[in-house]
């Protein structure tokens, strides 16, 4: 029996086909959908290309997501130094509140201020997105082995040395971790920045529910979701690169 | 060379280290000795300023460690602990070369200075360089912790109860293995440990501890022989302590010159300890010494031993 080339047994592969092909290829569904919903007149969304609204969504999850780990990674190395323990329970307790705030109040608060689009929307996803990066880190930052610690202080790494050597390399799988929740959040929670005016893959789906049209939410939905499915997966593979020798 | 000078520390009000003063001498091995909690740990961490100064001063090499940065004067001394420390995610040789890379030797000396010491601990480098740390035993780990310690060739190693967690066969070998480095390198060594035995076999003089003061600081048969107080004296052992003399101490030091015996000789370098056992071995109450050379030295009885 011919074994199948190992590509081919990874489910990413077949996720990240799955979604190439209805990012491009969702047209030619359209049969079936009016099939389907025989009253519904179009069927395929067309008020911008699925590939213009993915392109928008992964730049504003990007830059909002990319934003929190930088800030949240920057918190948490405070945070641990001798000099900042003592203000870890407040970055714990903002990063906290920036979660429990609904994204849509977030955004209700920031239209005011920043206006229509992608900028209350980015906003939102970078607030929402830090807790969990910060959690992480710190958690991976104060998992370091003291004796490790000790040692390293002890032959004379300075303490930039000790971060960068050491504690950033032994905590980058937590870290990471963290940064793949917040993406995948952030993937499902940026389609709300579609009813203010953000394109994403939620824009069919916010159009589909307001003019009682739903191909338009099935196509967005299986969008998004496929994409976040994928941004887990990909995720999931940099931690097994990233994951301590064994 | 390591000048220890009425140094303190207290933390909250409590002395741990309370006006210590004490000389190491170039070469020594130093063993400080003490129960937990008494100060030996953190009177060896003010050597290389891991623990700041409350009071006092100590001078290493004539230098006062307060004038050198801090990464500067720990870049200069060996230090290993007992739980290793060694870095999870770098290998082996990774590990080792870390003081080196410090110090920006060039990446040839570096691998030379990795393969010498490798060879130095009786590790295979071939087989261990690319090893990462969870691949040794606790053992292999302590003999890799050693040698990072002795990377850059610091004339100074501090060692804070480096064997305390290997079994005790492997502390045996490691502590032979340590004797011979520092024999070989003549490094002066300041070894911490709650270990009696472990203090014996290894150091030239003990500082014993008690309660952050210098308790007495000797050889350890000025230690064993003539403890400076009950507290001493109950600590290497007291009435057991006798025994521990009769190892240290040795058949030329109770040697009867040229008096005769029959029987198999003994070398004047053996232990008293050794003594009596080959008389019991041999029912003999008197044997005979004899120095390396074969040459007849004199006797020794049963009750020299005890004299």
């Amino acid at each position: 029996m011919r074994r199948w080339p190992r590509a081919l047994a990874s489910p990413l592969l077949w996720v990240a086909a799955l979604f190439i092909a209805l990012l491009f290829g969702m047209p030619a569904l359209a049969p079936l959908f009016r099939l389907a919903f025989p009253t519904v007149r179009p069927v395929i969304f067309d008020r911008a290309s699925f590939f213009s609204l993915f392109l928008s969504h992964l730049g504003i999850v990007a830059a909002a997501s990319g934003a929190a780990a930088a800030i949240a990674v920057a918190l948490a190395v405070f945070a641990t130094r001798p000099g900042g323990r003592d203000f870890r329970p407040l970055v714990t307790a903002l990063t906290t509140v920036g979660q429990t705030f609904p994204p849509a109040a977030v955004l209700a608060l920031a239209v005011p201020a920043l206006g229509f689009g992608a900028r209350p929307t980015l906003v939102a996803l970078f607030l929402y997105g830090l807790l969990p990066i910060v959690e992480n880190a710190i958690a991976g930052l104060e998992g370091v082995p003291p004796a490790v610690r000790n040692a390293a202080l002890g032959m004379g790494l300075s303490s930039w040395q000790l971060l960068a050597a050491v504690e950033l390399p032994l905590a980058a799988p937590a870290i990471l971790a963290g940064v793949r929740v917040s993406t995948t959040i952030a993937i499902g929670t940026a389609t709300i920045g579609s009813t203010i005016g953000a394109l994403t893959f939620g824009t069919p789906i916010f159009d589909g529910l307001a003019g009682n049209n739903l191909p338009y939410v099935i196509e967005g939905a299986s969008l998004v979701a496929l994409f976040a499915i994928l941004t887990d997966m990909i995720f999931a593979r940099l931690e097994r690169l990233l994951a301590p020798p064994h | 060379m390591i000048e220890i000078d009425r140094v303190s520390k207290s933390y909250g009000g409590r002395h741990v280290v309370d006006e210590v003063s004490l000389a190491i001498p170039e070469g020594m091995f130093c063993v400080l000795l003490g129960p937990s909690g008494s100060g030996k740990s953190t009177l060896l961490r003010m050597i290389n300023r891991l623990v700041p100064l409350d009071g006092g001063t100590i001078r290493v090499g004539g230098e006062d460690v307060r004038r050198v940065p801090p990464e500067v004067l720990r870049r200069r001394i060996g230090y290993a602990i007992q739980s290793v420390g060694l870095f999870p995610h770098w290998r082996v040789g990774d590990n080792i070369a870390t003081v080196p890379r410090l110090l920006r030797w060039p990446r040839r000396r570096v691998s030379e200075r990795v393969t010498e010491l490798l060879e130095l601990l009786r590790l295979d480098p071939a087989d261990y360089r690319g090893k990462y740390p969870h691949q040794l035993s606790g053992g292999e780990q302590q003999r890799v912790g050693v040698a990072r310690a002795l990377a850059a060739d610091p004339d100074v190693l501090l060692m804070d109860e480096p064997f305390a967690a290997v079994d005790p066969v492997t502390r045996a070998a490691l502590q032979a293995e340590l004797l011979r480095i520092q024999q070989a390198t003549g490094k002066t060594i300041v070894f911490v440990t709650h270990d009696i035995e472990e203090a014996l076999r290894l150091a030239g003089g003990i500082a014993i501890l008690e309660h952050g003061r210098l308790a007495q600081w000797g050889t350890p048969l000025a230690i064993l022989e003539q403890p400076a107080s009950a507290f001493v004296g109950e600590f290497v052992g007291g009435a057991a302590s006798g025994l521990r003399v009769m190892a240290l101490r040795t058949v030329a030091d109770r040697l009867r010159p040229n008096e005769t015996a029959a029987g198999e000789p003994l070398l004047d370098e053996a232990s008293l300890r050794d003594a009596l056992a080959a008389m019991i071995a041999r029912h003999a109450d008197r044997l005979p010494v004899i120095d390396r050379a074969g040459r007849p030295l004199g006797a020794i009885t049963l009750a020299d031993l005890v004299r």
